[in-house]
């Protein structure tokens, strides 16, 4: 046993712990942030399969917005990280589709070529559609004194078409809802501006660049990471922090900790917490088919950044009662960027089929004593990829140089969140509290999600809880 | 003894650091900070922690206000300097 200690221990070294380590260590703190893994990233982290480099998260940057556009998140975010703009080398998207049976939508960082979109397909709809802009635009999404409205009801008032309801949902959903179906209205306009206001973009090298970015700065900075150190154990002494418990031998004393683990992950691991109720695990994970080809997609025929593909009337945005559901996925494609100012990573084509899945069944089958059942349906899941590829019009003239296939039970692994989630629990805590005074939530369960989203959370945990606590 | 216009450009120094990509040759004095660069309370939270890094000088909470325009800084914070 050690008796080592810090200011600040931060838990998971993921986009948001990052983030926030970066903050801390920036104002003299003594940060140590602790992952589990052998590299950071967590849910938006990469691998590599011979010399192919794949990122695990990462479709595309979401908050996309010029330099100049000074009060948007990306640039706040760099601002407080002291990341210049052009350290990212973004590429925008060239456009996306949202394809349902009937009827498909286009849409660009431009949020007119939306708005024409809908007037030619929704004739009737496009005056309430921009009354809804307006909404939206002078909406205050991150007040956390918002009282809590399901979206759905708030755009019904604006927009009767179920149809188009449901294909304005289906991006913002899959995008970052830890509620099947619908979510909360501020959630729903974080989402939207994130999305259709702002915009995609891909910054070249994918998650490296911004993880090299970050990890740059951390070391500046002078903060502290230590990989392959999992914390076994949150220590609390009358509700109050004292420190955590390493890979069960080792003990590090803190004044606080962030932890962006997880809500539910976070109480299972704090001792104090056995009387309490215990959040909601959430429903939500995915399972993605990647492909590398000979062509790409360009010359296939595509030339969209990414497909929301839908094949009911309806997007069920739920957990399927079936391993994976093979009727909508997010289908992405990193060569169609529009790289004028940087370059395409891939040299080869890449192909990303995601769709939802459901973690038990697909952990049933990896605990199977037969291991071959659990590789026949990642198969399947691929054969199911090759089939939506095409009905998004991608033409059958490639070959598949390699494939992967992810499931629930792979992002559990690498990242430890209960059942595979992906955008946390269900319940959120806020403003980052806890009922154990100096241990905060930061990250997903905080409910600020995606790439852009939990680094901020990072952030403003971090102002709000260490720096300016400091202060008073 | 600190000058006023020291510590003008000590603070002149930190936005510069803050806001990474404006231009802050042309402040003017007398008008707030906030209506001539793009700042928000992360950032002011970003002055008053640089200053406690840089000269160990404390602005408490209540205190804020006092950092509106260039020239209502300089007026508090020099006698903090000189202290
Ligand atoms: C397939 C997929 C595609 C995605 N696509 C996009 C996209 O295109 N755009 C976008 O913006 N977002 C995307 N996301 C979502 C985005 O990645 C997440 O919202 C974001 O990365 C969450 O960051 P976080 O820091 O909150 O949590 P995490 O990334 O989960 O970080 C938590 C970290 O804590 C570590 N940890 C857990 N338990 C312990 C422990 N006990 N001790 C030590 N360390 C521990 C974990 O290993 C992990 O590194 C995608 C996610 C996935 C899975």
């Amino acid at each position: 046993m050690s008796n080592q200690k810090v200011d600040c221990i931060i838990i998971g070294a993921g986009m948001s712990g990052l983030a926030a380590g970066i903050r801390l260590s920036m104002y003299n703190k003594k940060v140590l942030i602790l992952e589990k893994h052998s590299i950071s990233g967590g849910l938006n982290s990469y691998y590599a399969r011979g010399k192919r480099k794949f990122d695990v998260g990462l479709h595309a940057l979401t908050n996309f917005v010029s330099p100049s556009d000074r009060g948007k998140p990306f640039n706040k975010l760099m601002k407080q990280l002291r990341i210049p703009y052009e350290e990212f080398k973004l590429s925008q998207q060239n456009y996306s589709l949202i394809q349902f049976p009937e009827k498909t939508l286009k849409f660009t960082n431009e949020i007119n070529v939306l708005t024409e979109e809908i007037s030619r397909n929704f004739p009737h709809e496009v005056d309430g559609f921009i009354r809804l802009l307006e909404h939206i635009r002078n909406f205050d999404e991150v007040n956390l004194n918002n009282e809590t409205v399901m979206a759905k009801v708030v755009v019904g008032n604006f927009i009767k078409e179920k149809s188009l309801v449901e294909m304005i949902f289906c991006p913002l959903l899959i995008y970052g809802s830890a509620w099947e179906n619908d979510m909360d209205f501020s959630q729903f306009v974080i989402m939207f501006k994130s999305i259709f206001l702002e915009g995609f973009s891909r910054p070249e090298g994918g998650v490296r660049t911004i993880l090299d970015l970050l990890l740059k700065r951390l070391k500046v900075n002078g903060g502290e990471l230590k990989y392959r150190a999992e914390v076994t154990r949150i220590i609390s002494h009358n509700g109050k922090i004292f420190g955590v418990e390493i890979n069960h031998n080792e003990i590090i004393e803190c004044d606080q900790v962030l932890s962006s683990m997880g809500l539910p992950e976070t109480y299972g691991v704090v001792s104090e917490f056995e009387e309490l109720k215990k959040p909601q695990t959430g429903n939500l994970s995915f399972c993605e088919s990647i492909l590398v080809t000979d062509k790409k997609p360009r010359d296939l025929g595509i030339d969209a950044t990414i497909i929301f593909y839908n094949n009911r009337p309806e997007y069920l945005y739920q957990k399927p009662k079936t391993l994976f559901d093979t009727e909508s996925a997010v289908v992405c494609f990193p060569n169609n960027f529009k790289y004028d100012s940087f370059e395409d990573d891939y040299s080869e084509g890449v192909l990303r089929v995601t769709n939802i899945a459901n973690f038990e069944l697909w952990n049933e089958l990896k605990s199977s004593e037969d291991s071959y059942l659990y590789r026949e349906q990642k198969e399947n899941v691929f054969l199911n990829a090759q089939k939506i590829l095409k009905s998004c019009g991608l033409k059958s003239e490639y070959n598949v140089n390699f494939k992967d296939i992810f499931t629930p039970t792979t992002i559990k692994r690498y990242t430890q969140h209960f059942d595979g989630t992906v955008y946390g629990s269900t319940d959120k805590s806020r403003n980052g509290t806890t009922p154990i005074h100096g241990l905060y939530i930061c990250g997903t369960d905080q409910g600020f999600l995606g790439i852009v989203g939990s680094m901020l959370s990072g952030i403003s945990m971090a102002n709000l809880h260490v720096l300016q606590g400091d202060l008073k | 003894m600190v000058t006023n216009a020291e510590v003008r450009t000590k603070v002149l120094d930190i936005i510069a650091d803050i806001a990474l990509d404006d231009d802050v040759t042309g402040i003017k004095d007398d008008v707030a900070l906030r209506e001539q660069l793009d700042l928000d309370s992360m950032d002011f939270l970003d002055i008053v922690m640089e200053l406690k890094k840089r000269h160990k000088i404390e602005v408490p909470q209540e205190d804020y206000p006092r950092l509106a325009s260039m020239a209502s800084c300089v007026e508090y914070l020099v006698p903090k300097f000189n202290q």
